[in-house]
């Protein structure tokens, strides 16, 4: 194949060489089968684009139906027929399977195969100034098996039985057993099929993300000049590689306890007239399994987001990240302690109190590295000179809802404070805040951001300002409320309220209030999508700099070539954030300006 | 048609829209400007909407609470309940100082600052001493927030003091039931394959499971027979079914008799203490009613998949997990009667509910509390059938239609527990 190029091997040798491959590619070679990275990223994204507008079309029928129980709605007969929504009305196990796969979808395969895949593919070969990731091969494997991921997944919510309907965490017994609930059939071993090919995909990226950033930095880019994009990725590819083989051996229990009749997580379970003849097992080993994956999972979704927002908060500014080592520093802090907090989704499930107590302790420390961030990102905006591209509306949005869910987190950590609102719809607002809404904030920042140097165009901003303005209203309109359904003792995953009297009146307004919200969410994405397929190919050409940042993926020209740089690597002399230096003539300096004599490197 | 309607004015505004800022986009690149080119003009209005936003944003979160401060619940209605409502103010307050604080310093900064042309920013890379005030402060208000936190939680788990009155809590698709014990104080053993209809809760006496046994014994031997009668004429796979249940009910036939043993040398080991002879006098019911004042340790089991059993008015809940018995303490402090003064609501119920995804019906697995005076406690708890009367033939449970019907209905018919 033509496309057998091994950029790396030249590297060393620094040979102007990437020019010479500007060989005619077919269009399954660039668009399908690519080993480019930036092309694959684009793939990533576009899944992630796709996947999202499910995920999100689900929320709105089930929001629907939660703000007015038993009422029809055309829109929910639209999409579901008559199967699922007879007269219009969401059916209660089509209701749990939406439930089930908007988390599914969100968790996995937008906040982290979109927001990972996306950005450590585009971003890590760009700015630290490689070629291409380690392996194309790899690379391309893993985008093709997030794919598959995602074509199954949708797919189960076209079987018989419905697609899987036991919350995204499908604690068995529920999980195992359909004589419990019709999802727990085909759809159900779909999910965890799909679950699979997910890790393998995913586990193929973060090696290649790792081998990447460690190998393949350029000359002079040392890890203290690392942008914190990178770091974050960095970061998230780890513990990701930590993390999701242990869902893979947990998923492969379910699997042998529903189709080989093994009793890893069952026991003493009498069910449709009958005692099963499982023994022995216990589903708070499936929970202990899940959650450590699952807990380190919220943190593969924030850390790029972490990462992002330092990158555009700094440029937008115009001034350096303030305490770019603490960042670091709190970063892998953050990325250590998501491996030791995951018990804090069990305080309630039976086990040992004492784990309680130290779960409770673990987590709440978690929370200083966290509040550094915070801290840190005011302090840079502080005396800046802020250009409010949409990108910089995005990465601020995101700083105040991690704010908010970093906040209600103290609360959840609380083993005794958790006994209250544990699974209630606080939790639900709360994780939503501090890495639903922030991810995706940090997501859209990000492909504001970085469409010209994907698209070599410009998106729109006007539009980005009323996507930005409508989407933080809404953000705040549906979750804000939604704390308070949860303080009130509203549980989550509840059909409908109807029928307790506890729940009615100013707790339904709340609902209502929800879901108009989460409507006008819905429609404000209807901007973004348009901005972004319209620019891709009719948006204003874009320059090589446009937002006069000091990276090196800006250095590169606007033309993808192979090998992202025609002629030789760029050579770094300085860490990226020398925004408004004193004594320099520009704002900016990027990485690749030599020192002056005497002067101060900050990454040194 | 309506929604037609709706659809294709909403298309159509969406196209407009999209239009004129094409048209807007045109003009202003024949002016020379970029997408990337942002005016003065726009920063500063962008950095008045982050201090509007912040604003309103701030206002309507203290706005919201007053205004709908009758979704929160009640004051909180038992011991464990009124340490957690404390530790709640503290960290309200706690957390709502920083809240206000980091968000009028994100919002004021970010409007304060934006962009002037031919002005530069502040070079402020960093500062240790600042840095670590802020490492510094958070850890210590944080480790001061979890011991408090942690002393709270180890005094509501602790292990009960002996003779703490015991309840059981029973969950199954989709209803509660409830266990309490006679006139010996102790709750009896449990096994799940002695759950029928008769025995909703699978309590273990000499009694019931013998009875137990003749009936699986009495099933094993039909199916056999049944088997054995159509080997010749059902095809291979069906007759591979039929092998499994005969081998399914002999064993459980087996483990049964394992049982009896483990029984009865029990009861020899134990004599009176044995957990086997406390079944009998147990009382099994739907209702749930609690006496005031007096500490209570619940006990939780599960039929099937996992539930959660929630009592938001006494801020207690915990798991009920097949395979496995969980617990807590509760002592609740206001009486149902007492609360309905408070609430001014005469129709008020505790209510305990379901809190976690168990199936379809899982919105209404639900079942009331009625907290009372132990006077009104006793009498009700007295008049209770017991499980086995001494001599009587079947073993009894108090209201049989309610909870008792066949098990596979309950999943197809939504709200059984009305």
């Amino acid at each position: 194949m033509s496309a057998v190029v091994h950029p790396q091997a030249a590297d060393n040798s620094g040979h102007a060489h990437a020019d010479l491959h500007q060989h005619k590619q077919s269009f399954v070679s660039k668009y399908i089968f690519s080993h480019d990275h930036k092309m694959i990223s684009k793939q990533f994204l576009i899944t992630a684009i796709v996947m999202a507008w499910v995920a999100m079309i689900m929320s709105i029928m089930f929001r629907l139906q939660i703000a007015y129980p038993g009422e029809s709605f055309a829109f929910t007969h639209f999409f579901l027929g008559d199967k699922w929504a007879p007269n219009g009305v969401l059916s209660p196990s089509m209701f749990l399977g939406l439930v089930t796969i908007h988390g599914t979808i969100m968790l996995f395969f937008v906040l982290t195969g979109g927001l990972s895949g996306t950005f450590a593919n585009l971003l890590i070969p760009l700015q630290i100034g490689a070629r291409d990731m380690a392996s194309g091969f790899l690379n391309m494997l893993s985008a093709w098996f997030f794919m598959a991921a995602s074509v199954m997944m949708l797919s189960s919510l076209f079987v018989e039985s419905g697609p899987a309907a036991g919350g995204w965490t499908v604690y068995p017994p529920l999980s195992v057993l359909p004589q419990a609930i019709p999802g727990s059939g085909t759809g159900m071993t779909l999910w965890l099929f799909s679950m699979v090919l997910f890790i393998i995909g995913s586990l193929m990226g973060s090696l290649n993300y790792i081998a990447t950033v460690l190998n393949l930095r350029t000359k002079g880019m040392r890890m203290t000049r690392l942008p914190l994009t990178v770091w974050g990725l960095f970061l998230t590819a780890i513990v990701g590689v930590l993390a999701f083989p242990v869902l893979v051996s947990a998923v492969v229990l379910l699997i042998m306890d529903r189709m080989l009749g093994t009793s890893f997580y069952l026991s003493e379970i009498y069910i449709a007239g009958e005692a099963l003849d499982n023994m022995g097992g216990s589903p708070i080993l499936y929970e202990h399994l899940f959650w450590f994956l699952g807990h380190p999972e919220v943190y593969i979704v924030i850390l790029p987001a972490f990462g992002i927002s330092s990158e555009i908060i700094s440029t937008m500014s115009r001034k350096p990240i303030f305490g770019y080592r603490a960042m670091i520093g709190s970063l892998m802090a953050i990325s250590f302690m998501s491996f030791l907090v995951w018990a804090h989704h069990m305080f309630i499930t039976g086990m040992n109190p004492f784990l309680g107590a130290v779960f409770s302790f673990t987590t709440m420390l978690i929370a200083v590295p966290s509040s550094i961030k915070v801290f840190n990102y005011i302090t840079t905006l502080w005396r800046g000179n802020i250009i409010f591209s949409p990108a910089m509306l995005f990465s601020i949005g995101m700083v105040s809802t991690f704010i908010v869910g970093g906040l209600t987190g103290i609360i959840v950590a609380n083993a005794a404070l958790d006994i209250q609102v544990h699974d209630t719809y606080f939790v639900v607002a709360h994780f939503h805040m501090v890495m639903g809404v922030s991810a995706i904030f940090a997501m859209m920042a990000a492909v504001y951001h970085w469409f010209p140097r994907m698209y070599g165009r410009m998106m729109n901003t006007k539009l980005g300002y009323w996507h930005f303005w409508g989407t933080m209203i809404a953000a705040y309109g549906v979750f804000i409320p939604m704390h308070y359904v949860g303080i009130g003792g509203g549980p989550r995953r509840y059909y409908e309220y109807t029928e307790f009297p506890m729940f009615q009146g100013h707790f339904m307004d709340l609902n209502v209030m929800i879901t108009v919200f989460a409507c006008m969410g819905g429609l404000m994405q209807i901007i973004f999508t348009y901005n972004f397929f319209h620019s891709i190919w009719y948006g204003q050409k874009a320059v090589e700099n446009p937002w006069h940042s000091n990276t090196l993926e800006w250095t590169a020209p606007v033309e993808h070539v192979h090998g992202n740089w025609p002629g030789p690597l760029p050579v770094v002399h300085r860490w990226p954030y020398d925004y408004s230096k004193p004594g320099k003539p520009d704002d900016f300096v990027p990485q690749t300006v030599p020192l002056e004599e005497g002067e101060e490197d900050e990454g040194n | 048609m309506m929604t037609l309607l709706i659809l294709a004015v909403l298309v159509l505004g969406l196209m407009v829209v999209f239009r004129l800022s094409r048209v807007a986009d045109l003009t202003n690149e024949l002016r020379g400007s970029r997408q990337e080119h942002i005016t003065e003009r726009t920063n500063w209005l962008q950095g008045r909407l982050m201090w509007l936003f912040g604003a309103v944003y701030l206002i309507l979160f203290v706005w919201l609470p007053y205004a709908y401060s009758d979704v929160f619940l009640p004051t909180a209605a038992s011991e464990q309940g009124v340490w957690i409502d404390n530790m709640y103010t503290y960290n309200w307050w706690l957390l709502g100082i920083v809240f206000f604080l980091t968000n009028i310093a994100l919002f004021y900064f970010a409007g304060r600052y934006y962009h002037r042309d031919g002005k530069r920013a502040f070079w402020y890379p960093h500062n240790n001493k600042l840095e670590m005030v802020w490492t510094v402060v958070p850890t210590v208000v944080l480790v001061a927030t979890i011991i408090y936190g942690i002393i709270v939680w180890n005094r509501i788990t602790a292990a009960p003091a002996p003779g703490t009155m015991q309840v059981e809590v029973y969950s199954k698709q989709f209803d509660w039931t409830f266990r309490y014990a006679g006139k010996d104080g102790k709750l009896g053993a449990t096994d799940y394959r002695l759950i029928n209809a008769e025995n909703p809760l699978g309590i273990v006496t000499r009694k019931a499971l013998a009875a137990r046994l003749a009936g699986l014994k009495e099933e094993a031997a039909k199916a056999t027979a049944d088997r054995d009668a159509q080997a010749h004429v059902l095809p291979e796979d069906l007759l591979k079914e039929k092998d499994k249940d005969v081998a399914h009910l002999n064993r459980m036939v087996e483990r049964l008799l394992g049982l009896q043993a483990l029984m009865e040398q029990d009861i020899k080991d134990n004599g009176d203490n044995s957990t086997y002879l406390h079944g009998a006098d147990d009382k099994v019911t739907k209702e749930f009613h609690l006496p005031v004042d007096t500490d209570v340790e619940l006990l939780f089991r599960s039929q099937d998949v996992i539930h959660s059993a929630y009592l938001p008015h006494l801020r207690a809940q915990m798991n009920t997990v097949p395979g496995m018995t969980t617990r807590i303490n509760i002592k609740p402090t206001i009486t149902t009667d007492s609360m309905r003064v408070i609430t001014n609501n005469s129709e008020f119920d505790y209510i305990l509910m379901c809190n976690k995804v168990c199936g379809i019906s899982h919105y209404n697995m639900q079942s009331p509390l009625t907290v009372e005076t132990s006077g009104a406690f006793k009498v009700w708890n007295i008049v209770l059938p017991v499980f086995e009367k001494p001599g009587a033939a079947t073993a009894q449970v108090a209201e049989p239609a309610a909870g008792t019907k066949e098990e596979s209905a309950a999943q197809t018919e939504p709200g059984t527990n009305k």
